[in-house]
């Protein structure tokens, strides 16, 4: 065993952290970024910019092909250069879904030339894309949307409404997922496009979260146009393409949030509790001990992961294990600090409370963590089935025609 | 990036594995859980020559040299069939003991006969109730003769040899090494009858000094990288735990299903691997820390032992959920597991002194 990069790895890291010291600031000392709040304008641009310098330094696209600006390297490159922008305060949260998942969905079934117009422009920060998949009855249950699609000539027509979109507002273009038949099961009526986002019938409405910001939308489609030649994948095979897209989410390497558990060491030696530092009591002690061991074993799962990839094996589902346990010591470590700070724990003020507000902000935040992008519930059905081999839960609905499928008040 | 073992470790892990399967089977875990034998001798005399118990000795002193990985390998494996031998009392705790302070003619009297399997080692450093803690030692050396009482003690009453915890003259604390031959020792019925305990009543026997005045430096030292070892029959052990509960819930019907398509079985196994790969994950770090000596030793040591404390308690105990009814009787394998995780657990410290501990390590880190 080493941790040791390979010579390769090892000087791709270097480059890395040339451009990122000369180009960004050493997140080190910094606030906290508290990327709550929706994003304005000025972020937005500053994304832009940033995404656009990565492109030029040869830091986007990293595994991507040459000749749409890529760079043709192995995901292990991806995951150092990552590891090095962790270090880093830069612009962050507008491109991921789209560099994540819309583009690799493209590139799996798109026309030459739809890639040739499409990937460059993502790449370099030019368009931005969203995913268009969980509906109101649809979330958990993918498979039982029902925005639908009919053919119209060269066209197809959609009505209906998607949930749950981030970044919807500010995108270019989206992937969507969509019935075209409402007569088989569920798994088989659907199909899957690409469409312009400032196509005439679409309405984008924010939602308000309970944390007071707007991270997410509701999108409206009313008549909405696309033409058959942006059809992903044949008619009726949406579902597999929406696992394609699906598991390219799971190479991603998310961030780890904020507050963590030197977080919560740095609050307990600060924060006096009967009459000494919080971090003498056995019962403080006791919880950071068990979120520094889960937080030591989640960074060292990833090492492993690196590891397979380094030889080119490619991460299996056993990367779900990352979210769901992040989610939730997200919210008990905000939860069990704010207990710490006594009735000065309900302020509300970065200024003057603990931490610059990071704990309040995390109560309110961190009941999103554990539901989107794969519920806590559905992580462990993943874990179950995928990796235990259990049987998948048997379904009411199986083999039933979806319009005969049984639907609730809700 | 290489986190993982080697080619040639997976190999040994594959042979240990395949061997233990075939000799060390529940039915002989259970001659020593009904008492009929207080070990597996004969197990124990196939891993003597196999080289697993002198796997970190070095070969001057008759080890094999497998190192310190292989070692981990060797534990994991141990730990998943619940062995009934005295493997961590003798190469974990007696052997490295007198490997990190031992004089050279310690270690030519002992290693070769541990690695050889002639003779049986132990630590004894607990004296009744509570966890590790140098102001709780009574038992004493004046003129080179130990007087106190050692209990309870892992594999006391098979052992040849002790390294013994004790004070000083000057009432210090050290460590020394006693021949067992002639000592009183009654067996202890204990919550895992499946590993031997014993208390060992010192009364002026002979005991040799090992090592220096920093005997509680050493202790501690010696604890860490046991701990990183125990930390790799815990992962073992809830790794054979999950399995059972896995393959129950395929094989076990109710209500016209298999219960593994319930997702309260489902989410109750998905936990147990979560925790046990977080587990395995930090024995890893573990181990490399053991086999490069890194200064990071006692953070990985303390890391992984909480972790894995915890993956097989969740396992252990929800294995047996997992079966119901059938899971609590004496006929089915699940207590075994469950047992040795309280055993693991308690033997070198329970979670509440690991967890201090990793704390207290925090701490001085952070403020360096």
């Amino acid at each position: 065993m080493d941790f040791n990069d390979t010579p390769e790895e090892a000087a791709f890291r270097a480059r890395a952290r040339a451009f990122l010291s000369a180009n960004a600031e050493p997140k080190a000392g910094t606030r906290p970024v508290l990327r709550l709040g929706g994003m304005d304008a000025a972020m937005v641009a500053k994304c832009k910019d940033w995404q656009a310098r990565k492109a030029d330094a040869g830091f986007a696209g990293i595994t991507w092909p040459k000749r749409w600006g890529g760079q043709e390297l192995s995901p292990i490159l991806q995951v150092i250069y990552a590891q090095e922008e962790e270090n880093y305060a830069v612009p962050r949260g507008l491109f991921e879904i789209g560099l994540g998942m819309c583009i690799p969905t493209m590139m799996a079934y798109a026309t030459p030339a739809q890639l040739e117009r499409y990937v460059t422009p993502a790449l370099r920060g030019q368009e931005v894309w969203c995913q268009l998949f969980s509906e109101p009855a649809g979330g958990s249950d993918l498979a039982a949307l029902r925005t639908r699609a009919e053919k119209d000539g060269d066209d197809w027509i959609i009505n209906g409404q998607k949930i749950w979109t981030s970044g919807a507002h500010l995108s270019d273009f989206g992937i969507i997922v969509v019935r075209t038949d409402p007569n088989v099961p569920k798994h088989e009526g659907l199909t899957f496009f690409f469409l312009d986002m400032k196509s005439p019938g679409i309405e984008i409405r924010p939602i308000h979260q309970m944390s007071g910001t707007s991270h997410f939308n509701e999108v409206f489609f009313t008549d909405v146009r696309v033409p058959d030649a942006q059809r992903l994948g044949p008619v009726g095979a949406g579902w597999r393409v929406s696992i394609t897209t699906l598991m390219n989410e799971r190479l991603a390497v998310g961030e780890v949030a904020r507050p963590d558990v030197d977080d919560l060491v740095a609050l307990s030696r600060s924060v006096m509790v009967d009459g000494q530092p919080a971090i003498r009591s056995s019962a403080v002690r006791e919880k950071i001990a068990d979120w520094y061991a889960r937080s030591q074993g989640l960074k060292f799962t990833r090492f492993r992961t690196m590891t397979a990839m380094s030889r080119g094996q490619t991460p299996g589902p056993e990367n779900s294990i990352a979210k769901l346990v992040n989610a939730s010591k997200l919210q008990d470590i905000a939860s069990f600090g704010l207990d710490l700070m006594g009735n000065a724990g309900l302020v509300v003020d970065d200024d003057l409370t603990e931490a610059y507000g990071m704990f309040q902000s995390a109560l309110l935040s961190s009941p999103s963590a554990r539901i989107a992008g794969g519920s806590d519930e559905i992580l462990r059905n993943i874990i179950a089935e995928r990796v235990l081999g259990l049987p998948a839960d048997i379904r009411a609905d199986k083999g039933m025609p979806f319009n005969k499928v049984p639907t609730g008040k809700r | 990036m290489n986190f993982d073992f080697s080619d040639d470790l997976k190999q040994l892990r594959d042979q240990a594995r395949r061997f233990l399967s075939e000799q060390c089977t529940p039915a002989v875990v259970r001659r020593s859980l009904d008492g009929q034998e207080t070990f597996a001798a004969p197990l124990w005399q196939a891993m003597a020559e196999m080289g697993w118990i002198g796997a970190t000795i070095p070969e001057e002193y008759g080890g094999a040299g497998l190192g310190y990985e292989g070692l981990c390998v060797l534990a994991e494996e141990l730990g998943r069939v619940v062995a009934p031998v005295p493997f961590a009392s003798t190469a974990y705790l007696a052997a490295e003991a007198i490997l990190l302070a031992g004089s050279e003619a310690q270690k030519q009297s002992w290693l070769p006969r541990f690695a050889e399997g002639t003779a049986i080692g132990c630590l004894a450093l607990s004296e009744g109730t509570g966890n590790p803690d140098p102001d709780a030692i009574r038992a004493r050396v004046a003129g080179g003769r130990l007087t106190g009482a050692k209990w309870p003690v892992a594999d006391g009453s098979i052992a040849d040899v002790a390294v013994v915890v004790a004070r000083d003259e000057t009432n210090g604390v050290g460590l020394y090494v006693v021949d067992l031959a002639g000592v009183e020792r009654r067996e202890l019925k204990t919550l895992d009858p499946s590993r031997d305990h014993a208390r060992l009543a010192f009364e002026g026997v002979a005991a040799e000094r090992l090592g220096g005045a920093d005997g509680w430096a050493t202790v501690q030292r010696l604890m860490d990288r046991a701990a990183i070892l125990f930390a790799f029959e815990q992962v073992g052990g809830a790794d054979a735990a999950l399995q059972m509960a896995r393959d129950y819930a395929l094989e076990r019907y109710a209500f016209g299903r298999p219960i593994g398509s319930f997702q309260a079985i489902k989410h109750k196994l998905a936990d147990m691997y979560v925790a046990l790969e977080l587990a395995r994950s930090n024995a890893y770090y573990g181990a490399w820390a053991l086999a490069t000596d890194a200064a990071e030793l006692p953070i990985a040591a303390a890391t992984a032992r909480v972790s894995a404390t915890d993956a097989f308690h969740l396992a252990s105990k929800e294995n047996i959920q997992t079966h119901g009814g059938i899971g609590f009787t004496w006929a089915v394998d699940c207590h075994l597991l469950y047992r040795r995780s309280k055993q693991l657990a308690l033997n070198l410290g329970g979670a509440p002194y690991w967890k201090n501990r990793l704390v207290d390590l925090l701490e001085t880190r952070n403020a360096a």
